[in-house]
């Protein structure tokens, strides 16, 4: 009875996630650009934007759902998800790095507390996600363990995943880096802020969600 | 003064992974560089990130973490299998894990190749 109900509910949730529930997640280090992407994809798609952005990091300290958006193919071809902005993974938050940017104490504090977490609440995100973008920083080192450990996790959780390796505008950027770092997955550069190369990203996503 | 505390394998292999995370989490709480033999799995690997999240506080403010995998680039022919073949016998038990309270190790760099652990300066207290 059990298996049967089990393998009912997966059935409704394979029909559900295949008609209307497909998160796209957004998931990497603080300050990758996350949330700048998703601004741009939002702006692209609905004409209007998902979040606020910062330079510092941990703007983002909650996560962020967009319902039904819908992009289009040059061939005529349509996606439709939810896209998912996840606060930015990290393994460890100083308020006092806050204090350097002239924050007071309590608001750094306090910034701190909804950082920690907003890293909780992505971690355990992570399981409802259909598809992840890991967005990089292309002028950071990939080898930071945080990237190893998102990635590793989305590979043991079976998650399609395509790294985005992002600020690619910046002369110290280097996609082959990251290419080399994780040969085993898709690689696209893009500037979010700058909307550059945001075609090959449309490519790109349309080839791993369909 | 940097301590270094070495965790062998099998002092970890029998606990749960909740149990692994607490033991190691809880040296890096006393202010000591963690070496582990072999690795935690992909999913105690978050699960320590979120508990480490779920203590910091004013005297902790997280890790620094970064495994070492022995497996090389090369995956082609008697190497790949040579691997294989230990990663069957080995399991966990190979590469090693560092964790550095964020307290005494500011960063750690890895490439393939090496391996940079940087410390922090003590702040004074006034």
């Amino acid at each position: 009875m059990k298996f049967l109900k089990s393998l009912y509910q997966k059935f409704l949730k394979d029909v559900l996630k295949g008609k209307h529930d497909v998160k796209l997640g957004l998931y990497g280090p603080p300050n990758s650009g996350k949330t700048t992407l998703a601004n741009t994809l939002c702006k692209d798609w609905l004409g209007e934007e998902m979040g606020t952005v910062s330079s510092l990091p941990h703007e983002t300290r909650e996560i962020n759902i967009k319902e039904q958006i819908t992009i289009k193919s040059k061939d005529g071809q349509e996606l439709l998800f939810n896209l998912v902005d996840t606060p930015g993974i990290a393994t460890k938050i100083d308020y006092e790095d806050f204090l350097k940017s002239g924050m007071s104490e309590g608001k750094a504090k306090k910034r701190a507390r909804e950082a920690t977490k907003g890293v909780i609440e992505a971690i355990k995100w992570l399981d409802e996600m259909d598809t992840v973008l890991v967005v990089l920083d292309a002028t950071e080192d990939p080898y930071s363990q945080v990237n190893v450990t998102i990635l590793g996790n989305l590979q043991a959780r079976k998650i399609p995943v395509l790294v985005v390796a992002n600020k690619i505008d910046l002369k110290r950027a280097s996609m082959k880096k990251i290419q080399s770092a994780f040969p085993q997955y898709d690689v696209v550069g893009i500037s979010a802020r700058y909307s550059k190369n945001m075609d090959d990203f449309y490519k790109a996503l349309f080839k791993l969600m369909k | 003064m940097v301590t270094l505390q070495f965790v062998p394998y099998n002092e970890i292999e029998t606990l749960t992974s909740l149990g692994r995370i607490r033991k190691l989490l809880n040296i890096a709480k006393q202010d000591k560089i963690v070496l582990l033999q072999g690795r935690l799995k992909k999913e105690e690997e978050t699960e320590l990130i979120r508990a480490t999240m779920e203590e910091i506080n004013s005297e902790f403010k997280g890790i620094e973490l970064a495994v070492i995998n022995p497996q090389s680039s090369d995956g082609s022919g008697i190497t790949k299998f040579k691997q294989d073949l230990f990663s069957m016998i080995l399991g966990d038990r190979q590469g090693m894990t560092i964790i550095g309270p964020a307290n005494v190790v500011k960063s750690i760099k890895k490439d393939p190749n090496k391996i940079e652990l940087y410390t922090t300066e003590k702040r004074k207290k006034n």
